[in-house]
C-alpha cells in the first residue's frame, strides 16, 4: 500500500463514525431539533459497545444502540417533551454522559480505568471491488461500519425525500403549525428524529470501540458530536453533501498521518487543528444559513 | 430561591446515585463538605481560588446569553487569554510589575476578544452559528496551546509541555497570606457588581437586555442596532474568558501547559444558568461550583468516588432549571400549556 493509498484509507476510516453520526444528526435537524447533545450520545454508545461486547460483536453494537438511544431520549424528553431550549439541554446531556459514563466506567472497571481490550472488527475487502486501483482498498476494505455509512446515505436521501414519513419529517422542520394543520404529530415526528439520530450516533461510538481503538476511554468521543454537527451544515443538510463533507473532514484528519509517513517534521498539533480550522473556513465561504431548516432551533 | 431548591435536589440525587452506587454516601458528603467549605484552606485555597476563573468566564457567557448569543466557546477564549498573557509575560519580563501585570491581563482579555471575535465576524458576515463556530475554535486553541508548549513557547531545556515560568513582577499577588489566593479574585469580585449596574443603569445595558429579550422589537420599536448591541456583547464575553485564562496564568499556574483548564469554559456555562445570567447571583453560583469542584476531588481522595460525578451533577442542575422554568412560563399563563414555543424568556432567548 503506497502513501496515497494509505492516506484514502485513514481519511474513510476517520469519517466513518462522523458520516454516521452526521447522518443521524441530519435527520433529526431536518425535523427542527438541533442535538447538541450528540457529543454525549456518541461517548454512550462507545460505553454502551464496551459493556454489550461481552456478549460477542454485535452484542455491542446493541448495547451501543441501546445507550445512544437512551441518551437521546434524555433529550428528546427535554427539549420536545418539555420544550426547553435545545441548545442548553444539548450541553446538559453532553455533561452528564460525560459524567455517567466516566464514574461508571471506573466503578464497574476499577479505580484506576485500567485499560480493557476487546477485539475488534477487522476490515472485510467486498470481493472485486477492493481489488480498484487506488480507491479500492481504501474504500472497500473497511470494518462492516464503513459499508452501513454508504448504505445509509442513499437509504436516507430515499426515505427522506420519496415517502410520507420523510415528507413529514421536512414538513415538521419548516413550518411545524402547517404540518399540524395537516394532522401531522409535529412532536411524535421529532422525537423520532431525535431517536433515530440517537441509534446512529450510538452506532457511531460503536464503531470507535469496536473497529478502531479496541476499548474504551473516558471522554474518548473527543469533540466527534459537534464535528458531526458542523458536517451536517457543511453537508447543507442533505446526505449526499453530509456524506461528501464527512470525507473531506476525514482527509483534513488523515493528513496528519500522511505527513508522518512522509517524514515530515511538523509538530503534529499543528495537524491536529487543522480540521477543525478546515470546518470554520468552509463554513465561513458561503452563506449556510438559506439551506437550514426553516423551524431549525424552535422550541 | 429556584437555585437553592435546584442545588438542593442534585446534592439529594448525587446522595441517592452514590448510595445505589454501593459507596458510602455519609463519608462521600463529609468529604465533600471538608475539601470545599470545611476548613479556612479549603475554602481560601481551594473553593475560592477555583472560583475565580468560573466567575470571570461566567460573567462573559452570562452577558452574551443575556443578548442571545450562544457563546459555548469560553474555554477556548479561556486558552487564546492564557497563551498570550504568558507570551507578554515572557517577552516582557524587565517591565515593572505595575506594568508588566495590567500588561499581562489586557493581553489575555485581548486575545479571548479577538477568539471570539472570529466567531463574530462568521456569524455576521456568513450567518455560520456561534454555537458551530465557537466549539470549532476551542478546538484550535486547544491544539494551538499544545502546539506552543511544545515548540515556540516552550521551556528551554525542551523537556517538559510547558513554558517557562513568568517572572516574579508579572505574578500577580496574593491575597491571604499562607494561602493559595490571589488578587484576581478581587479583581473578579470588583468587575461583578459594575457589570450588574452596568446591565441595569445605563441605556446600553437597557439596550442589550432588550436584544435579548425579542431582537425585532428591538430592531423596530426600539431603533437598536441589533447587530453592533450583539457583537459588543459577544465580544465583552470574551474579554472575560479571556481574562479569566490571563488570571489563572498570573496567579496561579505561573506558566502555560496542556492541561491548564480542566474544563473551566464549559462549568462556566452552568455556572452562569444557574445565577441566572446575573452578575451578583453569579458570583454566589462561581463560589458554589468552585465549592463542588473542589470538593469534589477531596471525595475521589478521601471517599474514592470518580470526581467526574460532579460532572453528572452539574448537567442534572441544568435540566432541573429547565424544567423549572418551563413550570414558572406555564404557572404565568394557565391557558397556554407551554405551547407559545418561546416561554423560557429570562433563560434563553429565541435561538437560531
Amino acid at each position: 500500500m503506497n502513501e496515497l493509498e494509505a492516506l484514502l484509507e485513514a481519511s474513510v476510516r476517520t469519517a466513518t463514525p462522523l458520516a454516521l453520526a452526521a447522518l443521524g444528526e441530519t435527520v433529526a435537524e431536518r425535523a427542527g431539533v438541533v442535538n447538541i447533545g450528540l457529543e454525549g450520545v456518541i461517548l454512550a454508545g462507545a460505553f454502551g459497545a464496551l459493556v454489550g461486547a461481552s456478549t460477542g460483536t454485535l452484542g455491542g453494537v446493541a448495547g451501543a444502540i441501546l445507550a445512544g438511544v437512551a441518551t437521546a431520549a434524555v433529550f428528546a424528553a427535554f427539549a420536545i417533551g418539555a420544550r426547553a431550549d435545545q441548545i442548553i439541554t444539548g450541553m446538559a446531556v453532553t455533561l452528564l454522559s460525560v459524567g455517567v459514563t466516566g464514574a461508571l466506567y471506573r466503578s464497574i472497571y476499577g479505580a484506576s480505568g485500567a485499560a480493557l481490550t476487546i477485539p475488534t472488527v477487522g476490515p472485510v475487502p467486498i470481493p472485486l471491488l477492493s481489488q480498484l486501483p487506488i480507491v479500492g482498498r481504501a474504500a472497500f476494505a473497511q470494518p462492516p461500519f464503513t459499508y452501513l455509512a454508504y448504505l445509509l446515505v442513499p437509504a436516507v436521501w430515499w426515505w427522506m425525500y420519496r415517502t410520507h414519513g420523510g415528507l413529514a419529517l421536512r414538513a415538521v422542520g419548516e413550518a411545524p403549525e402547517a404540518a399540524r394543520a395537516v394532522g401531522i404529530r409535529e412532536r411524535r415526528v421529532r422525537a423520532g428524529a431525535v431517536l433515530f439520530g440517537g441509534a446512529l450516533g450510538g452506532v457511531s461510538g460503536a464503531s470507535l470501540v469496536l473497529a478502531q481503538s479496541g476499548t474504551f476511554a473516558e471522554g474518548m468521543s473527543a469533540g466527534r458530536g459537534f464535528i458531526a454537527i458542523a458536517i451536517v451544515v457543511l453537508g447543507r443538510w442533505h446526505p449526499v453533501g453530509v456524506g461528501i463533507a464527512a470525507l473531506v473532514f476525514g482527509l483534513a484528519s488523515a493528513l496528519q498521518f500522511f505527513f508522518q509517513t512522509m517524514g515530515w517534521r511538523a509538530p503534529y498539533q499543528l495537524f491536529l487543528l487543522l480540521p477543525y480550522l478546515l470546518t470554520l473556513v468552509l463554513l465561513g465561504m458561503r452563506r449556510s444559513r438559506g439551506a437550514a431548516p426553516l423551524a431549525l432551533g424552535q422550541p | 430561591m429556584l437555585a437553592l431548591g435546584v442545588l438542593l435536589l442534585s446534592l439529594v440525587v448525587l446522595a441517592g446515585a452514590l448510595h445505589i452506587g454501593g459507596y458510602d454516601a455519609g463519608r462521600a458528603l463529609v468529604a465533600l463538605w471538608r475539601g470545599s467549605l470545611g476548613s479556612t484552606n479549603a475554602l481560601l485555597s481551594a473553593t475560592l481560588v477555583r472560583a475565580i476563573p468560573l466567575l470571570l468566564a461566567g460573567l462573559g457567557i452570562g452577558l452574551a446569553f443575556r443578548a442571545g448569543i450562544w457563546n459555548i466557546g469560553a474555554e477556548g477564549q479561556l486558552l487564546a487569554g492564557a497563551a498570550a498573557a504568558t507570551a507578554f509575560a515572557l517577552l516582557l519580563d524587565e517591565m515593572p510589575s505595575v506594568l508588566l501585570i495590567p500588561g499581562v491581563l489586557a493581553a489575555g482579555a485581548g486575545a479571548g476578544m479577538l477568539w471570539a471575535g472570529v466567531a463574530e465576524l462568521l456569524r455576521r458576515r456568513r450567518g455560520v452559528l456561534e454555537v458551530i463556530s465557537t466549539i470549532m475554535l476551542n478546538f484550535v486553541a486547544l491544539h494551538l496551546v499544545g502546539f506552543l508548549v511544545h515548540g515556540p513557547l516552550q521551556e528551554p531545556t525542551g523537556i517538559y509541555p510547558q513554558s517557562s515560568s513568568i517572572a516574579q513582577a508579572a505574578r500577580l499577588p496574593p491575597l491571604v497570606g499562607g494561602t493559595r489566593l490571589h488578587a484576581g479574585f478581587l479583581i473578579a469580585l470588583m468587575i461583578a457588581p459594575l457589570l450588574w449596574w452596568w446591565l441595569r443603569s445605563t441605556a446600553a445595558g437597557f439596550r442589550l437586555r432588550a436584544v435579548g429579550a425579542n431582537p425585532d422589537a428591538a430592531r423596530m420599536a426600539g431603533r437598536i442596532d441589533v447587530a453592533r448591541v450583539v457583537g459588543m456583547a459577544f465580544l465583552t464575553s470574551g474579554a472575560l474568558a479571556g481574562l479569566a485564562g490571563a488570571v489563572e496564568v498570573s496567579g496561579v499556574t505561573f506558566a502555560l501547559y496542556e492541561n491548564l483548564s480542566p474544563g473551566y469554559g464549559y462549568t462556566a456555562i452552568v455556572v452562569a444558568l444557574l445565577g441566572r445570567l446575573d452578575p451578583i447571583m453569579i458570583v454566589l453560583s462561581a463560589i458554589l461550583f468552585g465549592g463542588l469542584e473542589s470538593g469534589a476531588l477531596a471525595m475521589q481522595r478521601d471517599a474514592g468516588i470518580p470526581s467526574v460525578v460532579v460532572t453528572a451533577i452539574e448537567a442534572v442542575i441544568v435540566l432541573a432549571l429547565l424544567v423549572a422554568d418551563r413550570l414558572a412560563a406555564a404557572r404565568a399563563m394557565p391557558n397556554d400549556p407551554g405551547d407559545a414555543g418561546d416561554g423560557s424568556r429570562d433563560m434563553a432567548p429565541a435561538v437560531v
